[in-house]
């Protein structure tokens, strides 16, 4: 029992850990004044200042757009890389494949943006393309580095699937393109949510292989942050903090409530 | 060829199928081909040039003089790593603090994850999220949070100045102490997931049978929940190890003038001097240090889905 007690200890104490620093965000960014040190009364000053920030409003929409982008084609490559993961035994250059596809999710990311921005100076000297580097070049470095957690996720829950209804489809005549958009597709549809989600927010928070391949043209949101953090605390960032928290916060309530609601459904009586 | 005995639709579907699994196979293989592994080779490539004043800076490796082909590698840029005191200091130091920040994350994170497998099945999943959420907020912005606490006139130092403690502020951020509470504190989710899926999993019924023939319950855990959990420990400590050698954010925030990791002695070399040959050097003998531990975690990550498969 003496085990048990320490382990749950453990568990408030390390979400503790986890919440306070984020909360300390939140509480200052309704500070009146600028220092940490000193609290001068409940403001939404810093609110309307970064609102009024046209730098990082146009970061704002410029990081949401390739976040679409690198999400959705993720999500593409991520979903057949999975099928070559769990479906393709025995194919050749299957092992290749599969351990490209898993690198990026251990490797440095100095090392990825270093390499895709020489990839990138090559190619521009080879055949003309690209010319200036930015969205472009940003969003085929963010697909490629997320399509390896899409496509975790997808082949977690493709090795799951019954595949019995998709070989009973395949024997009454369905093409392999028909089977896959009738019967698979809506089996790990959830998985190809969950995996646009991860991969959006993680191409929403990349700063380092972001700024490696990125041009003059492309200013992305963490590239405005941590210019601006890099001088100290600022409470505009506090602000921006704050608002970032409260919409993951949304996110995974709705998140949970609908995990609750499912699983509910497939304990509760019929 | 496929023989003629067989009937012409089963022939045509075989056709359709393997025409599928090419396109299958060939579209992602293509995309990584040309934006993963070539990339690889060019840095391999540019870290036997050396740097000139141009458009892009570095001499080409492969040349034709006089009619002739000429490939010139030049081991300037390794010897120069190897030379220079600075360079193996910043290996040296990045490996000591990923290490260091994993031993932490293992010890809090273990526990949690414990606590997390063995609570009841509804509190799992709030477990769960809560723990995960951090890690889809910003990373950059957690941790900034860590320079308003740890800073002179951070909320850590006011707090204990307040308290009577201390009677002068501590210097606590721009150190290397900051630079490992920092990795913790952005890696610990990465610890506790893969450690928490594989505890889940544990058979209940081998804790009962040890209990059951007078196991004592810390006996039972060095045991038998220990070993049983190895799978998941090697995952997590991969997946914290790995990224913190070549972290640069957090060590550029939170670190100080003394803070040696190459993460940012390779953006300093590129950004700020421009020697995209040294650079990629440092780039390529980082992959060769940590080429063991990433091997080790596909074959380790192979073996485990093969298992479950």
């Amino acid at each position: 029992m003496g085990k048990l007690s320490f382990s749950k200890a453990m568990l408030v104490l390390g979400l503790l850990f986890l919440y306070l620093p984020m909360m300390v965000l939140v509480v200052y960014s309704f500070n009146a004044s600028r220092l940490v040190s000193v609290w001068a009364g409940f403001s939404t000053h810093w609110y309307g200042e970064l609102f009024r920030d046209q730098q990082i409003l146009s970061a704002v929409w410029m990081s949401l757009r390739i976040a679409f982008y690198s999400a959705s084609m993720a999500v593409c490559l991520g979903t057949l890389c999975a099928f070559v993961m769990t479906r393709f035994r025995g194919m050749r250059g299957r092992t290749l494949l599969s351990s490209m596809i898993t690198a990026p999710l251990v490797m440095p990311e100095v090392i990825t943006g270093l390499s895709l921005l020489l990839l990138f100076v090559a190619m521009a000297q080879l055949i003309g393309w690209p010319v200036d580097r930015g969205m472009a070049t940003i969003w085929i470095a963010h697909t490629t580095f997320c399509s390896a957690y899409v496509a975790v996720v997808v082949s977690s829950r493709l090795r799951e699937v019954d595949r019995s209804v998709e070989e009973a489809a395949m024997d009454l005549g369905c093409t392999p393109l028909k089977t896959f958009f009738v019967i698979t597709l809506p089996v790990i549809a959830p998985a190809l949510v969950s995996g646009w989600l991860l991969a959006f927010t993680l191409s929403l928070d990349d700063l380092v292989i972001a700024s490696f391949v990125s041009g003059p043209g492309a200013t992305t949101l963490p590239m405005v942050v941590f210019s601006s953090v890099r001088m100290g605390v600022s409470p505009k960032i506090n602000a921006l903090a704050t608002i970032i928290i409260l919409a993951v916060s949304i996110v995974a309530f709705i998140a949970w409530y609908w995990m609750r609601r499912a699983e509910k459904r497939r304990m509760g009586p019929r | 060829m496929i023989p003629k005995l067989i009937p012409t639709p089963v022939m045509e579907r075989v056709r359709a199928v393997l025409f599928h699994r090419r396109v299958v196979f060939g579209i992602p293989f293509l995309w990584l081909m040309l934006f993963f592994l070539l990339p690889f080779a060019l840095v391999l490539k540019i870290s036997f040039s050396s740097a000139v004043m141009a458009i892009p800076p570095y001499e080409p490796v492969v040349r034709w003089v006089d009619d002739t082909f000429s490939i010139v590698l030049n081991l300037g840029n390794y010897l120069f790593l190897a030379s220079d005191s600075l360079y193996i200091a910043a290996y040296w130091g990045s490996v000591k603090t990923a290490f260091l920040a994993t031993v932490f994350c293992l010890l809090i994170g273990y526990p949690m994850a414990y606590a997390m497998a063995r609570a009841p099945r509804h509190w799992q999943l709030v477990f769960l999220l809560m723990v995960m959420l951090p890690s889809w907020t910003s990373f950059l912005i957690r941790v900034y949070a860590w320079m308003g606490i740890l800073g002179n006139q951070g909320l850590l130092n006011s707090l204990l100045l307040w308290l009577g403690v201390i009677s002068e502020p501590l210097r606590m951020l721009n150190t290397n102490f900051a630079v490992v509470l920092g990795i913790v504190y952005a890696y610990l989710p990465f610890m506790v997931l893969p450690i928490y899926t594989n505890l889940v999993k544990l058979d209940v019924r081998l804790l009962e049978a040890a209990s059951d023939l007078g196991c004592r319950s810390l006996t039972t855990f060095w045991r038998i929940t220990l070993p049983l959990s190895k799978a998941g420990i090697i995952a997590g400590a991969m997946l914290v190890f790995i990224p913190a050698v070549g972290e640069f954010v957090i060590p550029e925030l939170l670190g100080g003038p003394d803070t040696l990791m190459i993460g940012k002695v390779l953006w300093e070399e590129f950004f700020n001097n421009r020697d995209w040959p040294v650079a990629s050097a440092l780039a390529i003998v980082m992959l060769a240090l940590l080429l063991i531990p990433i091997v080790f975690f596909h074959r380790f990550q192979a073996r485990e889905m093969e298992k479950h498969g």
